[in-house]
């Protein structure tokens, strides 16, 4: 192997492409609000509320009964898709064979628009009471 | 470079496989790469699940069931210990990434990693799993 493709911490700076310097510094970037956005998610959705009570009226009336909060919601789904995308990005790099990998990143984004649109749908359109 | 894994394209290069070569960093670096993978897939169907609130919500209450359920409280379990782990791992990776100078401490920072992750996981897991024994009684 010519290069050294983890450190210590994890993948170390790129410096021979810039495409991978920026997929680089945005999963550490997102990082850092998806320790706060996605813990306390998970924290409200089990911690503060019962699991079994959440239905989907109890999303339209209660959790979503505010833009604020939707868009909110909104900017950590464009976190995670991106945080996630990106790094299964770089896990398919590494794994995929070479003869399939173009194929199945295209796939992997295909993927990541889909659930872009979806996400983005429900936010956007669930009306609200 | 870090594009992805030419060598592997000679299975008998398995040698090439991107990793560490043992210690905390190693195990460190496997757990988070597994959990990250696990926690993706999950948001696979969470984004899914959420999306059928709006065009089919019955379907929706009909997997709430099935996350409430004791079966499915386990899988959230191991969902939350999955992300914490990688939250706090991750910011593992990000203050040494950032402050470079802090790499020499990192088998303290990853033991504090456990000791935060059994601090606060233990309790939540017992929130998440403690209605399953409710419902047994």
């Amino acid at each position: 192997m010519s290069a050294q493709k983890y450190s210590l911490s994890g993948r170390p700076r790129p410096t021979g492409s810039r495409v991978d310097l920026y997929v680089w510094r945005a999963v550490r970037i997102t990082s850092i609000a998806l320790f706060v956005l996605a813990l306390a998610h998970f924290s409200i959705t089990h911690f503060v509320y019962e699991v079994g009570d959440q239905s989907a009226e109890w999303v339209r009336q209660t959790r979503w009964n505010s833009i604020p909060l939707r868009v909110l919601d909104w900017g950590m789904l464009m976190a995670v898709l991106v945080h996630g995308f990106l790094g299964m990005r770089t896990v398919m790099q590494d794994y995929v064979p070479s003869r399939i990998r173009q194929a199945s990143l295209i796939g992997l984004y295909a993927i990541a628009l889909l659930l872009f649109v979806l996400g983005t749908q429900v936010i956007a359109t669930l009306p609200m009471r | 470079m870090t594009q992805g894994s030419s060598p592997l394209a000679s299975p008998q290069k398995l040698r090439n496989y991107p990793s560490y070569r043992g210690g905390e960093g190693m195990v460190a670096w496997a757990f988070h790469r597994i959990s990250g993978i696990g926690v993706w897939a999950f948001i696979v169907l969470h984004v899914v699940d959420i999306w059928l609130i709006g065009v089919n919500p019955a379907l929706y209450d009909q997997l709430g069931n099935i996350y409430s359920s004791a079966p499915g409280r386990v899988m959230e379990t191991l969902l939350g210990a999955a992300l914490f782990y990688h939250a706090l791992n991750g910011m593992r990776i990000v203050v040494m990434d950032f402050w470079p100078a802090l790499t020499i401490y990192h088998r303290g920072l990853w033991r504090a990693v456990w000791v935060t992750f059994f601090i606060f996981g233990l309790p939540g897991a017992y929130i998440i799993l403690k209605p399953i024994w409710e419902m047994a009684a």
